[in-house]
């Protein structure tokens, strides 16, 4: 049902005006997504998010998932004795190829993880036939 | 479940080490004397003077389901992260490890471990460590005479 897009958000920041363009990298989230036959469920590990600096939109079967984290050191002056990850913003996007009903989506962060419900519209869910006999 | 951890570390290995090629490039990263211990949680251990901290990002672990220990010169990370969706279901996608997880993290210097300060916020782990007395850097008066 998914594919990822190559709509890389780095190309985007780079468009945007200059005095918005924030220090330090983005970073990919760690997803899974589950499928049922009414919606998706994805779940994205975004540690160290709060809920204010999350954006979760979906558009013409993009879906896109963007997070700010602000530095928790300063990179430079920070006497590192073990470095083994950056502290960034996340950013991902998803083509949903299932027709999602954008108006029921549900949002939520609990623990650095973030879970979205993405119900399927209507038309698309699985019917029932009633076969009349005569 | 515990497979499925490895599996992902090794992913999230090969993307901290590709992370770190880029930033090689630049400033900073080449130049830090760094060690990648490896296991899961990834660390950040830095020096604050007075006190050691330890930082780990543990999206999706609760706080009672994380211990912490101190023995000695190491820090000891256990926790466990459960699956919020059951088994039955079938994954389009599954890149988050889930189960189980050990990680002992050395430290610098010796820490007083009486007075460690632990907090869980947004999934991110913070640990501050207060070095023992004779682990601290001292200031020398020197006298005028």
């Amino acid at each position: 049902m998914n594919t990822e897009t190559n709509v890389c958000c780095n190309q985007e920041t780079r468009s945007m005006p200059a005095g918005r363009v924030r220090q330090g990298r983005t970073y990919v989230p760690g997803v899974d997504i589950v499928e049922n036959e009414r919606e998706l469920l994805l779940m994205a590990d975004i540690p160290g998010v709060k809920a204010g600096n999350l954006a979760v939109s979906y558009e013409r079967g993009v879906l896109t998932i963007r997070g700010a984290v602000a530095p928790r050191q300063d990179a430079e002056k920070t006497q590192f004795v073990i470095r083994e990850y950056g502290v960034g913003d996340y950013c991902r996007t998803f083509q949903i190829g299932e027709a999602i009903d954008a108006t029921k989506i549900e949002a939520e962060l609990r623990d650095g993880v973030l879970t979205l419900h993405l119900p399927k519209h209507e038309e698309v869910l699985p019917r029932k036939i009633a076969i009349r006999t005569n | 479940m515990f497979n499925g951890m490895r599996l992902t570390n090794r992913f999230e290995d090969m993307r901290r080490e590709m992370d770190r090629l880029i930033d090689g490039f630049g400033i900073g990263i080449l130049q830090s004397p760094l060690r990648a211990v490896g296991g899961y949680p990834a660390v950040n251990v830095w020096d604050e003077g007075t006190s050691v901290c330890v930082e780990a990002e543990v999206p999706g672990v609760k706080r009672e389901q994380l211990d912490l220990y101190v023995v000695g010169k190491e820090l000891t990370i256990k926790g466990n992260r459960e699956v919020a969706t059951g088994e039955s279901v079938s994954y389009q996608r599954r890149e988050r490890g889930t189960g189980e997880f050990t990680r002992v993290i050395p430290l610098p210097v010796e820490v007083d471990s009486n007075t460690i300060e632990a907090k869980l916020c947004d999934g991110v782990l913070t640990v501050r460590l207060p070095k023992a007395e004779r682990a601290r850097p001292r200031q020398i008066e020197v006298r005028v005479g």
